[in-house]
């Protein structure tokens, strides 16, 4: 029997080296590929177990992680979710974040460059390792005076400082509450996200930054108007023909003004009134004077048909190639195919606010330690000069004249000069319009330049206009900040 | 490997032939070198046990509980209970069988307890307080074996009975009102909704036995008698019948009730024990090639038989990952254990909890994970070690039925671990079988701790014949 016993034997120990092969196929050569697999839930929740940095408003989380007894140990908790999600953006369980969350990623869970040699020392250590808070520009003042102005209307505000390129303020509506997303709850996380997604309103969409773009309409003129005195061959007194009704070249497309008739009195009217009132017929005969590569040039010294880092990344604004006459006409006062963010308006506010320096928009004062000590501090950083300071004082009191004495009336503040400009943009035939402000206060030493959307018409359809519901935003969030 | 010569011990024998009167009064005044050797094992093996438990709090609580070490060492109370009981009726029991099944047994505990922790579950109804008691009942029948079988030969004349309980005990859970059918499988007893039992587990020792008596009356006829066919011999029908009819039932029950993972052993076990009892490689080339076929038809025919091939063969695919009893668990615990890498997350910081039963079928991947590729080379070689140790009274041993029961019963561990370690790790298709010692599961606990005093019996009665030359 033990010649067949010896040959059991060595069947046994066959069957134990098998073993011990396998374990080792899994545990040591697949195992990098099993990590990498997306239904590797322990990968997954092995990036929630390092505690997340907070973000930070004025020295206050809005977004921090709270320990939690479950299996991702910590649960992401916005705290006054909606006002700041255009802010924080959120972060999922089964999927990818959003916001702050998403651009800053590295810095808050502690993986980013800069924090190299502090994850080794949490090695040696033995301490938990924890991701950087990041400080934020937000001023929660103008934030919050933001949400308030824009109440239950459609849209977006930006208020940064044009010295700097700092954003004070970033809103938009109909917002979300990230807590909803953060749940630990693979199924109710799904089904708030599908609900958002199906809200006829997209709520998701950060309209400040991004969404489905609007024509800028008439806050397109400041661009043109930069365009037509950097020329030099323009000067605000210059004159164009004034009649009602413009029947646009090679087109049978007839543009008329908002007002329905001339631009005031006379059979010309100045480029200066014509901005003041923001009339159509004199930007689009100005518009085929410049013809659109001069306009495109000026506009992309602006930051058009580029992206920003803020550090999320804006949506590029759009001024198209190749028009012809007639395209170039509308696209003159912000029509045919040219689309703006709020962040691009406010970058063309605050350029002219900051003497025609344009300063890159940042989101991001600072990263910071989990021991509070600064790891990265951001300086202002200028993105281009765009138009002389000449040309910026110009335009600078164009724009106090429009509020003082024009379009943009409804943006006034007693005692303090507002530059501003108000735009109403077409968005087809029977569409809702969509409405915009642009400006800074005050013009004699800026300090917050602020651009206002609003979509959908305000709600009003076609009966509304930015100087009914855009301007008045404006005033109420530079009032607030004012007075602070 | 057990393929040492001469495994008695010497300075036993020498003693024993400088004093020849034999007798319990004056064994009890030798020195006991392997029992003492097993109680310095034994010791370290509850060291390490009990540290696996203080290392599962502080990983997964980050603080001490005493009351449930204190648990813990009532158990180990028990365990050198047994040694006592070894020192009285078996001193020359296998030091090394005790302290490696203790080891098993208290990490498993350690492994439950962590997955309770990770449950919020505490308290008699939790798995690891279950466990322990378990443990505890199954250490009072390996003592009470000890006890009541002071000589393996009294086996031997229970051969028939062995195999008639074995049927038996096979067929309760398929009796109206006791049987119990969980995920699918219908093997487990229960009276109300209490105490579920699988009485599979306690037949594989009394179909061990059957076959061990029933090969060693009959293997002369068996090998000598019949007629040759195809190159082959084949036995006389009236000889391999019996075995055929035990053999032929408790396969057929166990595929009515969906259990493949106890078929695959009764059936290694059936085939192993009739080639050392008859030496017929041809029967086992035979028998083999038969199941490969018969389980090529069945993959093809029954529907659960083939979804466990396909998880098996296409694991990753999503569609098999997603389907309902698809690869999903399989998945999960190559996650686990990819997770675990060469030395693991540490006791308690992993995550063995998101595999689909992590404290019974796949405690080996929740171990993997926690302690590593290491860890699992560990346990291998602890398995290993015991097979060997089963082996060796096989070589050792004097009588047929002696050498037969113990090599039959050590493979039948051997070919569980291969059955369900291999079907975690993909080697084969996955089965619901328990992890000797180490799963949650109160039978298979009883059954392998029966077989722990079964295989210490049979070392202590090789040890103390007389070596006879004839």
């Amino acid at each position: 029997m033990n010649r067949e016993l010896k040959r059991v034997s060595l069947v046994v120990l066959l069957m134990f080296i098998a073993l011990l092969t396998s374990t080792t196929v899994v545990q040591a050569f697949q195992a990098d590929n099993l990590a990498a697999d997306a239904r590797n839930t322990r990968t997954l929740y092995d990036s929630f177990q390092v505690e997340r940095g907070a973000i930070l408003v004025d020295g206050k989380p809005v977004a921090e992680s709270v320990p939690v007894d479950d299996d991702y140990k910590f649960l992401r908790t916005y705290s006054n979710g909606p006002l700041y999600a255009p802010v924080t953006g959120f972060i999922p369980i089964n999927g990818s974040p959003t916001g702050l969350e998403h651009s800053l990623n590295a810095e808050l869970t502690g993986t980013s460059n800069s924090q190299f040699f502090d994850k080794l020392s949490s090695i040696i250590t033995g301490q938990k390792p924890r991701g950087a808070a990041v400080g934020t520009t937000i001023d929660p003042v103008a934030q919050q005076a933001a949400w308030d102005a824009l109440g239950d209307l459609t849209g977006a505000v930006v208020v940064t400082e044009p010295k700097t390129g700092r954003i004070l303020a970033m809103v938009s509506k109909p917002g979300y509450d990230p807590n909803t997303l953060a749940v630990h709850d693979n199924k109710q996380v799904t089904e708030t996200y599908q609900a958002l997604l199906d809200d006829p309103k997209d709520p998701l969409f950060n309209r400040a930054i991004g969404g489905d773009l609007n024509p800028p309409g008439s806050v397109f003129k400041l661009v043109v108007t930069a365009a037509a005195l950097e020329s030099g061959k323009y000067t605000p007194e210059s004159t164009f023909p004034n009649p009602a009704a413009l029947t646009l070249p090679g087109s049978t497309a007839v543009v008329t003004n908002s007002s329905r008739g001339t631009c005031g009195g006379g059979a010309t009217v100045t480029l200066a009134t014509a901005l003041r009132l923001s009339c159509n017929i004199p930007f689009a005969e100005l518009g085929l004077q410049l013809g659109d590569e001069a306009i495109r040039q000026m506009a992309e010294k602006f930051g058009f048909n580029s992206t920003h880092a803020i550090p999320m990344s804006v949506a590029e604004s759009v001024y198209p190639r190749n028009l012809d006459k007639a395209q170039t006409a509308l696209s003159a006062f912000g029509q045919y195919d040219v689309r703006a963010t709020p962040m691009q308006m406010a970058i063309v506010s605050a350029t002219i606010a900051n003497g025609g320096v344009a300063m890159a928009p940042n989101l991001v004062d600072e990263i910071l330690a989990p021991n509070l000590s600064p790891l990265e501090s951001f300086q202002a950083k200028e993105m281009a000069t765009v138009i002389s300071p000449e040309t910026a004082a110009t335009m600078t009191q164009m724009m106090v004249n429009g509020v003082n004495d024009g379009a943009a009336s409804n943006a006034r503040i007693d005692g303090v000069d507002v530059a501003g400009k108000t735009g109403t943009a077409q968005n087809g035939k029977d569409l809702p319009y969509t409405l915009w402000f642009t400006g800074f206060a005050p013009a004699e030493d800026p300090q917050f330049a602020i651009t206002v959307l609003i979509e959908d018409g305000g709600g009003l359809g076609q009966a509304g206009y930015g100087n009914l519901l855009a301007a008045p935003v404006a005033q109420k969030v530079l009032e607030a900040v004012l007075e602070k | 490997m057990p393929a040492t010569s001469n495994p008695a011990a010497p300075a036993d024998t020498s003693a024993r032939r400088s004093q020849p009167r034999t007798g319990a009064f004056k064994r009890l005044h030798l020195p006991q070198k392997l029992r003492n050797l097993e109680l310095f094992l034994l010791i370290i093996a509850c060291a390490i046990n009990g540290a696996a438990v203080v290392l599962v709090q502080l990983g997964a609580l980050g603080r001490i509980d005493t009351s449930l070490v204190l648990f813990g060492a009532g158990l180990s109370v028990l365990v050198f209970a047994l040694h006592i009981v070894l020192r009285i009726v078996a001193t020359q029991a296998d030091p090394f069988i005790l302290p490696i099944v203790t080891l098993l047994n208290g990490i498993g505990i350690a492994m439950i307890y962590r997955i309770d922790v990770a449950n919020h579950q505490s308290g008699i109804d939790s798995a690891s307080v279950r466990q322990t008691i378990w443990s505890a009942l199954a250490i009072a029948c390996a003592i009470a074996v000890l006890l009541v079988i002071r000589n393996h030969r009294v086996l031997f004349r229970y051969t028939y009975i062995a195999g008639f309980a074995a049927v038996v005990l096979l067929l309760l859970p398929l009796v109206p009102g006791l049987g119990r059918e969980v995920s699918g499988a219908r093997v487990w007893i229960g009276i109300g909704s209490f105490a579920t039992f699988q009485p599979g587990e306690i037949a594989k020792i009394a179909l061990a036995i059957f076959f061990a008596g029933y090969l060693v009356r009959n293997r002369d006829s068996l090998s000598m008698v019949g007629k040759r066919f195809l190159g082959m011999h084949f036995p006389r029908l009236r000889d391999l019948g019996p075995i055929l009819v035990v053999w032929a039932l408790s396969m057929s029950v166990i595929i009515f009730q969906h259990d493949l993972g106890t078929a695959l052993l009764y059936f290694g076990l059936f085939l192993v024990m009739l080639y050392l009892a008859t030496a017929r490689l041809s029967w086992v080339i035979l028998g083999l090639a038969l199941f490969i076929g018969g389980a090529v038809i069945a993959s093809q025919t029954l529907s659960y038989v083939n979804g466990r091939f396909t998880n098996w063969l296409d694991a990753m695919n999503p569609d098999v990952y997603a389907a309902p009893g698809g690869s999903y668990q399989l998945v999960q615990g190559l996650f686990g254990l990819a997770k675990g890498g060469l030395i693991g997350t540490g006791l308690g910081q992993g995550r063995p909890d998101i595999t689909p039963v992590p404290q019974s079928d796949y405690i080996i991947a929740s171990l993997g994970e926690e302690l590593g590729l290491a860890g699992l080379f560990a346990i291998l070689a602890l398995y290993l070690l015991f097979v060997a140790r089963g082996f060796r009274i096989g070589f050792a041993g004097q009588d047929d039925f002696g050498k037969l029961l113990g090599v039959g019963l050590a493979f039948v561990v051997a070919l569980q671990c291969f059955i369900v370690i291999g079907g975690v790790t993909r080697i084969i298709p996955l089965t619901g079988l328990t992890t000797p010692f180490l799963a949650a599961g109160g039978s298979s606990l009883v059954a392998n701790w029966i077989i722990a005093a079964l295989l210490l019996r049979l070392s202590d009665t090789v040890r103390n014949q007389p070596r006879l030359v004839v």
